[in-house]
């Protein structure tokens, strides 16, 4: 019964976008679109495009997503959010594609929130390309049919003797040809076509897609213009900063709020009740000054009397031995039983036994979470760096009392996300004390509040064996994992799907789970689940491989085994895939044919992530003290059958690896008395130059539907690092972050 | 407290706390907002300015401390040549993921490349090393200082030549 219970929860971490934090039947949809239903997608926004054909700026509106200037400047509205991932180039370049512009015409712009356009708007798990890699084609191309039938009727001439090529439709018999501008308006007043019938191009005729585009943005970023949330300005507008419990889920009893309230410049001081939903709007104090800078020195002497509640109970230490403790039973909550674990172990030649551990981690995005909120009457505007607006303007109108339509969302650039802005906190919190001062507010959090108030990823604790029989092959898997939840549930991004590899490569294997509760949010960081599976998993995997005396990357490939499709994420898990870019990785890393100084080796993993496949072999070393150094890391990806922006993704492929490597390295957050002991980047250290490899990569083509880059490339590189320095050391990483007395000589 | 700014070769007069931040000066009374608030404790680099051209982390610099020191931002440091180049380093190798630290690492390789016009890897590193990217984008960072550095070189070359 529980694993009926238990079942549907474990596929949400790894479904990835708005996990947890948004309904189940968003994450059900977004997972069924990626599995196949592409073609369903409706697009609301070319219906209504003849609503939006009167646009007054920026040229005649085709659709709700394409403009054209009388100047053939074309403007393309990218409707999800920018958080780093270039979907402000991305998008637009699909449909620029199609709409055969040339990419020197076209400007982009972030397209406001508006569902009933432009469907679901977020960035999270990926997911970007699989859902619209073909209906942005479609978009564009079903403008270019409106254009074309414009020209068409203005020379009264069929179809077929018309091409389109750099923003101009040419009559191919007389040569007469007219640019789009002069067309946009007739075209806007034609009907939109049938999006199943519009013809796309075939690839081979790409001109914008598969070529390297620059950041629309990045002119404007490294001059510094104002792009980010934190930047907004709104006249009038008051700063703001907001103290709550440090302690998860504490409220305020009292506050020295009259001392406040007399500081220089505080305009507003008051206890914000709140409520008791940790995604919400919790209790605190706000404190409203006429600058940020004047708000925050008044919080300096604020003096609150907090009632910490029961989460004060709590901290990492506690977990780590109830952890223990529970590793030692059965696990509470089976998952998976395949074969006879008990009997395989007992008849195997070799048994591996091991523990394995990772911390809580925060997101840590660089711009600290903000919000400006202008509440007027009954209606409210935002300007929010948000990966998730949908869900946040629900979240306002529910607390507010106020209804969703009166509710504005601008989405502002993102200055990193991460997985941390799919919650919306700090906009209800600047919603809430806007509305409490009467006047536009902007909130903003110092960097302490930021890792100390996040949804961290959660904490894991893994007990697992493995039986080898005499040649060396992978015949048992026992796995109980410690994790967090209630009721049977596991808490968000903490749990494991019973379909994880290597479930149906092993013939005898149990996965179970054993929770425990916990007052401390969590959420998904990038690669939610993944991130800390793959170093298990992988790892684990490894220890079996050294153990039956084969080569790891070897013993990786035979228990691959045959191209198979395996039960998970999409489409599911292809073995061959898998394969294909572990060869790959084993010849551009020059595996097993280098010869290494001492105590430097190479680890390889792979993972299969967000639809992503990715193989990687880390070369690192460790000094005599234990210091350690990753010299390189070379890594092959299989994310389908297009790269759509080579640049782009090659970046998004190396910072996910150095991203997965900082956290290995560095991070861990600790929880001490219910609340977050590292307090700024002193304590939770991201990734710096100096600890930056350089990263090789490769991608494989391949003929499967192109998928995003924002998770994949992350989960092996941690167990590729770990593995790594057993080849170097002899010593075997088993828990996160990476502790380097461990290593020394 | 009234106090008098030089800011990208503008003088400006605020009225602030003697004790308020210079980024914050900056940032909310000056309007000038590509230089970025992360950690308000020297530890990231995103408010990375010059003054009178040495880079300082513009969050723990209280105004009272600026004296009469020119203040040079992200919005200025494209005036100099060498920030010009960087400008468009960045652009070429495509260094930017989010950008939102990237005012700050432009300011700190401005200042590097002013006092060592051919800085090699451990030069950058030991000048970029307090500047975070949380989006990892180091390798890029890297390029395109060197390519900077080598569009200096390449200018002197074909001035010596004429």
């Amino acid at each position: 019964m529980m694993q009926d219970r238990i079942s549907p929860a474990l596929s949400v971490p790894s479904a990835a976008p708005p996990t947890g934090l948004a309904s189940r039947r968003d994450v059900l949809k977004a997972s069924a679109a990626a599995g196949g239903l592409l073609l369903s997608f409706s697009l609301p926004g070319l219906a209504k495009a003849a609503a939006m054909a009167q646009a007054p700026e920026g040229g005649t509106a085709l659709t709700a997503y394409v403009r054209i200037a009388p100047d053939d400047t074309v403007t393309i509205l990218s409707k999800n959010p920018e958080i780093g991932q270039g979907i402000k180039t991305m998008l637009p370049m699909l449909i620029a594609e199609e709409l055969d512009v040339d990419w020197s015409q076209v400007r982009t712009e972030q397209a406001p929130l508006d569902p009933a356009l432009y469907e679901r708007q977020f960035a999270g798990g990926s997911m970007a390309t699989p859902l619209n890699w073909e209906p942005m084609r479609k978009v564009g191309a079903a403008a270019r049919q409106m254009l074309v039938a414009a020209a068409r009727r203005g020379w009264d001439v069929p179809e077929s003797e018309c091409e389109t090529a750099s923003g101009r439709v040419r009559h191919l018999p007389s040569g007469r040809s007219l640019s789009y501008g002069a067309l946009a308006a007739q075209a806007a007043t034609l009907p939109v076509p049938d999006l199943d019938s519009v013809k796309l191009k075939d690839p081979r005729d790409f001109k914008i897609i598969g070529h390297s585009i620059p950041g629309v943005d990045s002119p404007l970023v490294v001059k510094g213009h104002p792009l980010f949330g934190i930047d907004t300005v709104v006249p009038g507008m008051l700063y703001a900063v907001f103290q709550k419990c440090p302690v998860f889920g504490g409220k305020v009893v009292d506050a020295n709020l009259d001392v406040i309230r007399k500081l220089p410049g505080v305009r507003h001081a008051f206890v914000v009740k709140g409520g008791t939903a940790l995604n919400g709007l919790l209790p605190g104090v706000a404190i409203v000054a006429d600058s940020w800078w004047r708000a925050e020195k008044a919080r300096g002497k604020l003096a609150v009397t907090w009632d910490e509640g029961a989460t004060r109970q709590q901290s990492s230490a506690g977990f780590a031995r109830e952890a223990a403790e529970l590793g030692k039973k059965a696990p509470a909550h089976r998952l998976r039983d395949d074969g006879n674990v008990a009997a395989a172990l007992k008849g195997a030649a070799r048994v591996v036994e091991a523990a394995y551990a990772y911390p809580f981690l925060a997101h840590a995005a660089l711009e600290p979470m903000n919000c400006t909120a202008h509440v007027r009457g009954d209606k409210v505007e935002i300007w929010a760096p948000t990966q998730n607006p949908e869900p946040g303007r629900t979240l306002v109108a529910q607390t507010l009392g106020l209804d969703e339509k009166n509710i504005t969302v601008h989405m502002t650039r993102c200055g990193g996300g991460f997985g941390r802005r799919l919650a919306n906190d700090y906009m209800v919190e600047a919603a809430w004390v806007a509305k409490v001062a009467g006047a536009p507010v902007k909130l903003v959090w110092n960097r302490t509040d930021d890792l100390q108030h996040d949804f961290y990823r959660p904490a894991g604790w893994h007990f697992l064996k493995g039986g080898l029989d005499a040649e060396g092959r992978l015949v048992a898997w026992q796995q109980h994992f410690v994790s967090f939840g209630e009721n049977g549930n596991f808490a968000s991004s903490a749990g494991l799907a019973s379909d994880a590899y290597p479930a149906g490569r092993v013939p005898n294997l149990s996965y179970g789970a054993s929770l425990m509760q916990l007052g401390v949010p969590t959420g998904p960081l990038r690669a939610p689940g993944d991130n800390a599976l793959a170093f298990v998993f992988q790892s684990f995997i490894d220890e079996l491989a050294h153990a039956a005396g084969k080569d790891p990357l070897k013993f990786q490939l035979e228990l691959l085994g045959q191209s198979e499709l395996l039960p998970g994420r999409g489409a599911g898990f292809d073995t061959g895939r898998a394969r294909a870019v572990l060869e790959k990785v084993r010849e551009v890393s020059g595996w097993g044919t280098r010869s290494l100084p001492a105590r430097t080796g190479l680890g390889v993993a792979f993972y299969y992530s967000h639809l992503g496949y990715f193989a990687e072999v880390v070369e690192a070393s460790a000094a005599a003290d234990g210091q350690v150094t990753v010299h390189k890391v070379w890594a092959v990806g299989d994310i389908g059958s297009q790269i759509i922006n080579p640049t782009a993704a090659l970046n998004m492929v190396q910072g996910g690896i150095l991203d997965g490597l900082g956290a290995a390295l560095n991070q861990k957050i600790t929880i001490e008395k219910g609340r977050v002991v590292e307090a700024n980047f002193d304590g939770f250290a991201p990734l710096r130059m100096s600890q930056a490899a350089p990263v090789e990569v490769h991608f494989l083509t391949t003929n499967h539907p192109p998928t995003g880059l924002g998770e994949p490339p992350l989960p092996p590189s941690i167990p590729a690092l770990c593995n790594a320095l057993f080849a170097a050391t002899g010593r075997r990483i088993r828990e996160l972050p990476i502790d380097s007395a461990l290593l020394k000589t | 407290m009234r106090y008098t700014l030089k800011v990208n070769g503008r003088t400006h007069a605020v009225d602030v706390d003697s004790d308020t931040p210079l980024l914050w000066v900056l940032r909310d009374s000056l309007d000038l907002k590509g230089t970025k608030f992360g950690c308000g404790a020297a530890l990231c680099g995103a408010c990375t300015i010059h003054l009178d051209g040495a880079p300082v982390r513009s969050c723990v610099v209280p105004i009272a401390a600026v004296g009469k020191s020119a203040v040079t931002t992200i919005e200025g440091i494209g005036s100099t040549p060498i920030g010009a180049r960087l400008q468009k380093a960045w652009l070429a190798v495509d260094v930017v993921q989010c950008g939102y630290c990237q005012a700050g690492q432009i300011m700190s390789a401005a200042a590097l490349l002013a006092r060592n016009k051919a800085p090699d890897d451990a030069d950058i590193v030991a000048a970029m090393d307090g500047n975070l990217c949380r989006c990892a984008t180091y390798m890029r960072i890297r390029d395109a200082i060197k390519q900077a550095a080598k569009d200096e070189f390449g200018s002197a070359a074909a001035q010596k030549k004429a």
